[in-house]
């Protein structure tokens, strides 16, 4: 307990820590309510865009996507801690490593599978072939 | 002039996150190790993910995502894991205060709503399986249980720790590894409902618009 009023300013915080609450219950539980509310928000749009028709079809997903990175971003911050104060430079440096080897394995694999998916014969054709020989 | 160019120097050298000072203290090295752990956890989610994306279309004309998902069943199982989450964060709250009563009953609160979850999914998977629509039915499939399961095993893993965490907290108090290993514990929790927000998006509920 004695060494937690240095810890604020001296520091780096690790990642969960609720720097800036501190000891205050009311600011601590504050965070978490006001993250609650906007991911039931955002999951909320999320569901509604998904049934509704009133927006473009193909921009459904395009909202999906952007909806659920907005979330994944509310619930870093609020649930998490994750911050960009200078005491957390390190926790948002790994993930921001994390992010760019994600975005390259998905987009890398959803790109390079769809190129080698053009360039196959049709499965229906294969398959006359190789009963054909 | 030279005090306030001083006084910046002092503040640059005792700034955080530059190394001066010495090895951080354990809390933080053990917090910070484990958030690379999940990080490195993320990164075989989006394998999973990417595998999924690619074969989403491959359903070797057996049911496709739109004809075997049910939109209702998601939505009740994201509000399960999402109240789950803050009840975890409730009960950081509560360990925070050193507040045994109150840690106890928010971690329960949490084990039974990610309990529920986990409920919920095993008797989606049962419903699929018993229709004909199991992992071993379509590449779709397979990549789906594969995604959607590997999220399930993680929260029971989940539950288990929960369980311990709980019976720590009661047997030993809040001593100080106990309290790095709940640290450690809420990080995970919070990461599932994330990794969870990722699964119902872009799995579920774009697969009901495909």
């Amino acid at each position: 307990m004695t060494k937690s009023s240095p810890r604020t300013t001296e520091l780096d915080s690790s990642p969960g820590d609720q720097t800036e609450a501190g000891e205050s219950i009311g600011r601590g539980v504050g965070g978490y309510v006001l993250g609650l509310a906007l991911a039931t928000a955002l999951t909320i749009a999320s569901f509604w865009i998904a049934r509704t028709h009133i927006i473009y079809g193909p921009g459904v997903p395009v909202a999906l996507v952007a909806l659920a990175i907005a979330q994944m971003g509310i619930q870093l911050v609020f649930f998490l801690h994750i911050t960009t104060a200078p005491d957390n430079t390190n926790n948002v440096l790994a993930l921001a490593f994390g992010v760019l080897i994600v975005f390259v394995l998905v987009f890398g694999t959803v790109w390079v599978m769809d190129h080698m998916n053009h360039n196959m014969m049709p499965m229906d054709r294969l398959m006359k072939m190789e009963s054909g020989s | 002039m030279n005090a306030a160019v001083l006084s910046a120097e002092t503040e640059a050298m005792s700034a955080t996150g530059r190394g001066s000072g010495g090895p951080a203290p354990k809390r933080i090295v053990v917090a910070y190790g484990f958030w690379i752990f999940l990080i490195s956890d993320v990164i075989i989610f989006a394998s999973l993910f990417a595998t999924y994306a690619v074969l989403a279309a491959a359903t070797a004309d057996g049911p496709s995502a739109k004809q075997i998902f049910d939109p209702d069943n998601v939505a009740i199982e994201t509000a399960c894991l999402l109240a789950s989450s803050f009840a975890c964060g409730m009960a950081s709250i509560a360990v925070g205060q050193r507040s045994q009563k109150w840690t106890q009953i928010a971690l329960l609160l949490s084990g039974l709503l990610g309990f529920v979850f986990l409920l919920l999914e095993l008797r989606e998977f049962h419903g699929l399986v018993a229709q004909g629509a199991g992992p071993t039915r379509s590449a779709f499939l397979s990549a789906f249980f594969t995604l959607v399961g590997c999220h399930g095993l993680h929260v029971t893993a989940g539950l288990l720790w929960l369980g311990t965490m709980m019976a720590q907290f009661y047997a030993k108090g809040f001593r100080r590894d106990i309290l790095h290993r709940y640290l450690c514990f809420s990080l995970f929790w919070h990461f599932l409902d994330i990794i969870w927000v990722a699964i119902f998006s872009l799995v579920y509920l774009v697969g009901i618009n495909l």
